[in-house]
């Protein structure tokens, strides 16, 4: 039965052309119903992923949808060039990343503490209670959690307005001041990702052999001591592999809850790649420009990625693929 | 295990606990406060006082949604588009995975190769969007569904359980002279319940909270999913009303929202309350799942 693979890839020398073709044929035959099985598949992927990366092409194009790929005319870097001159094409990168930075420094800590703290309770009712709750954000949309911030941070009665008014302070208008976006967006990902995030960190903590909590305890070893010196070692290649995977996504960044949260007046800390792909494209139809502005951008993240993945096989002896 | 009750142990409890009932609180008071505002008055909304227990009680602002219909519509939208889109999500996905997870597949190699390079390169926003419009799937509810059939996490979970079934089974039936097809709707289909309803859950979420495709490939309002009305009701007219009165300006547009706040929270409320509603008895699927998921991702 495995000889289809052997000579579907490898045997190269096995026969002429026309007899490892045969002999494809009877395998396929042989696997029919599984061939049959694998069709919507193959197509859906030929259709759905291979087309729009063959449709990458109007990147290097003065794409017209009336001429299609074939008839569009060819101006190769022109597009890619007009970005790297574009005025806005600093604040993007910057804003870009700059979201990620904050991520990995205010957002990506947070489940690992909150993954070690829960660790700590010993009551299993309890424990899962809180960790029922704390993947509750995760099943709300983006559009629910960002119109509960919209609500929540109304200047006409809003609750946190109404608690600075209290207090003597002036409304602020959250959604429309740029100093506001980038906290807001932490926050609110903060609030949806802890306790989801936090599942991988527990799942790697309950695997930690009990003797070890129990030979240190005979040791003499405080509470807060297993934390450190065996929780938190038995859940750092799993945090080194999380790390270098977000150092990996510096330069990508979703549109989707960016463009809930934004309004035209934050464009100056708001606007990122992916959201200037979407206006350009989608709102201003330039096919071919925003195409090259995210061909720029997925070269960049697989090259980035690429780097964290060798750092990781170095560090851990774990690659991400 | 002996008890530690040294004062070390005890300040961490403390810690622990202030953690776990803080994070409780700050996760639990947003989604309270927007079941309890849309069951208060209008006045109470205004001012700004409602906490998590409804003030003023009232069901106006649940009754006034039914009877416009906008929502209810999108409700039935979002469950149409749920419904057909995981069961061709799982009928792919289950497919697929299943084929490519026996080892004497011809060109197995080769279907799993067309399917890990997308994982890492794709056409991207525009390249895509274009070819949903060439197919002539704009404004349709395929324009949803067809794009994302197949997730590739989502099959890569799947083929790992396929291929942890137990090889004997297929192996007796086999001799027993049953084709592959056979093999999968007898042996194989009752022994993957498990899988099918956690793959499912993970698409069912999805469609119910997914919003962008429908922005994009929407032309007609009345096809909205209920998270696009939400992004109309809510953030788009917030925006609009912010932008007009950010110079401390009381725009009409202001006054009239005003007044619908409990209509926004009832809304938010219809659309998160499917998945309050399920996701405690479905979570440990999840969990399964997220594990699979980064064993193999």
């Amino acid at each position: 039965m495995h000889r289809a693979e052997q000579f579907t890839v490898k045997n190269k020398t096995d026969g002429s052309l026309k007899s490892r073709f045969k002999n494809l044929m009877i395998q396929i035959y042989k696997t029919r119903y599984l061939q049959l099985l694998a069709l919507p598949g193959l197509v859906y992927f030929i259709i759905f992923q291979y087309i729009p990366m063959y449709g990458i092409l109007m990147a290097f194009q003065n794409y017209k949808i009336r001429n299609g790929i074939w008839g569009s005319e060819w101006v190769w870097f022109d597009q890619f060039i007009k970005f790297f001159k574009h005025p806005y094409f600093f604040r993007l990168i910057r804003n870009t990343v700059l979201i990620n930075v904050y991520q990995i420094i205010f957002v990506f800590p947070i489940p690992i503490i909150f993954a070690l703290l829960l660790n700590e309770i010993k009551n299993k009712f309890y424990k899962r209670f809180v960790q029922t709750v704390s993947y509750l954000p995760h099943f709300i949309s983006l559009p629910a959690i960002i119109g509960m911030m919209v609500m929540m941070l109304s200047p006409n009665g809003g609750m946190v307005n109404n608690i600075i008014q209290a207090l003597g302070g002036e409304p602020i208008y959250f959604l429309t001041e740029p100093g506001w976006f980038r906290p807001l967006y932490i926050i609110s990902d903060i609030w949806t990702s802890t306790g989801w995030s936090a599942i991988i960190y527990i799942a790697a903590l309950s695997n930690v052999n009990q003797e070890l909590y129990e030979s240190a305890t005979i040791d003499g070893a405080k509470r807060w001591q297993k934390m450190i010196h065996i929780s938190v070692p038995a859940i750092s290649p799993t945090i080194i592999i999380m790390l270098l995977l977000n150092i990996g996504k510096l330069l990508s960044l979703g549109a989707e809850k960016v463009l809930l949260l934004q309004t035209p007046l934050t464009y100056e800390t708001s606007e990122v790649i992916s959201t200037f792909v979407y206006q350009r494209g989608l709102v201003y139809s330039e096919y071919s420009f925003s195409t090259a502005v995210s061909v720029f951008n997925s070269v960049i993240n697989i090259m980035l990625l690429y780097i964290a993945n060798t750092i990781a096989r170095k560090l851990t002896e774990t690659s991400l693929w | 295990m002996v008890e530690d009750r040294s004062l070390s142990s005890r300040v961490l409890d403390v810690v622990v606990h202030t953690s776990m009932i803080f994070m409780l609180v700050v996760t639990l008071y947003p989604v309270l406060n927007v079941l309890a505002s849309s069951l208060s008055s209008s006045a109470a909304n205004d001012a700004g006082i409602v906490t998590i227990y409804p003030i003023g009680l009232t069901f106006d602002n649940y009754r006034m949604i039914l009877e416009a219909g906008k929502v209810p519509k999108a409700f039935v939208n979002s469950v149409i588009y749920t419904v057909v889109g995981t069961t061709v999500n799982l009928l792919m996905t289950s497919s697929f995975a299943y084929a490519l997870s026996r080892k004497h597949l011809a060109l197995r190699k080769f279907y799993m190769t067309v399917a890990i390079i997308p994982m890492y390169f794709s056409g991207g926003l525009i390249p895509t969007f274009l070819l949903v419009k060439n197919l002539g799937l704009y404004n349709s509810m395929w324009a949803l569904i067809l794009p994302g059939a197949i997730s590739i996490t989502n099959f890569i979970i799947m083929r790992t359980f396929f291929q942890g079934l137990p090889a004997e089974l297929e192996e007796s039936a086999a001799l027993d002279g049953a084709n592959d097809f056979q093999i999968l709707v007898k042996i194989i289909l009752p022994l993957s319940k498990a899988v099918f309803f956690t793959i499912g859950l993970y698409y069912a979420v999805g469609h119910w909270n997914s919003w962008f495709s429908a922005m994009i490939y929407f032309k007609d309002s009345s096809k909205y999913p209920l998270q696009m009305i939400l992004r109309e009701m809510i953030i788009a007219a917030n925006s609009m009303k912010d932008a007009a009165s950010s110079d401390d300006f009381n725009t009409a547009a202001d006054i009239v929202n005003l007044n619908v706040k409990g209509l926004k929270y009832a809304t938010l409320f219809i659309s998160m309350f499917p998945m309050l509603m399920v996701y405690p008895f479905i979570q440990k699927h999840f969990i399964k799942g997220v594990m699979m998921g980064s064993l193999k991702g």
